[in-house]
């Protein structure tokens, strides 16, 4: 898994990611250069982020409130999101 | 420009007063979406939206939109919370100079905003309730632009 120097991050999480957490947001101390290590990283402690996170590819995440894709630095972001793809309109 | 997002009912013809009444302005474009219930079994839509990337990202098609169409005039209203069947859920807006710009800025808008707006619907009726699936057709749909 692709590390850096352990950060603190606000995850959020919207839809059904956030009922499978059971959770809207948290903050998340971690080493996870990229969301795709930090989904690793969080699926890894606890079996409700695995049924969160098991299909990436069903997933969207936002870095600072910007669409993003999961293999983006995470070095220097605050905010993480993690969410389906969006139903608006 | 106006965009807004919002847990209030709105009425879409009392949001026109004062839109696109600049001299310029010689069509006016606006689509409304409404709540529906296919299957005669829903009780109510539950929208949900990320605080503060929503407002941030209509601005930015709106902008975008007012540039490649030349709009004189652009509104987006976009509600959140629990709506009914039969309410207004969104609106849009445009203003050019021509009926083309504005209905193709229209087209535009609401085919990014589907696929790239962060909101996510969820029916709620008799038998419980269950998250709307993004389609395909709409990200596809984006290819046009």
């Amino acid at each position: 898994m692709a590390m850096t120097d352990p950060a603190r991050i606000e995850v959020v999480y919207f839809a059904w990611v956030r009922e499978r957490i059971g959770l809207p947001r948290e903050s998340v101390t971690t080493a996870a250069a990229t969301p795709r290590a930090l989904i690793a990283e969080l699926s890894a402690r606890e079996p409700r982020y695995g049924a969160a996170f098991a299909d990436p590819s069903a997933l969207r995440v936002a870095l600072d409130r910007k669409l993003s894709d999961f293999d983006a630095p995470l070095a220097g972001v605050r905010e993480v999101a993690f969410f389906p793809p969006m139903t608006g309109g | 420009m106006r965009v807004s997002v919002q847990p209030d009912r709105f009425d879409p013809a009392a949001e026109m007063a004062g839109f696109g009444t600049g001299p310029t302005t010689g069509a006016v474009v606006t689509f409304t979406g409404i709540v529906r219930d296919d299957t005669g079994r829903m009780q109510a839509l539950e929208i949900e939206h990320y605080p503060g990337m929503t407002e941030a990202v209509i601005a930015d098609y709106a902008r975008a939109a007012a540039e490649r169409f030349g709009l004189s005039d652009v509104l987006v209203i976009h509600r959140h919370g629990r709506l009914a069947i039969g309410e207004p859920i969104m609106m849009v807006a445009t203003a050019a100079r021509h009926r083309q710009a504005a209905f193709e800025a229209a087209e535009y808008l609401m085919d990014w905003l589907k696929s790239r707006a962060p909101f996510w619907k969820k029916e709620v009726g008799a038998d419980g309730e269950s998250w709307v699936a993004a389609k395909d057709s709409d990200e596809d749909a984006l290819g046009r632009w």
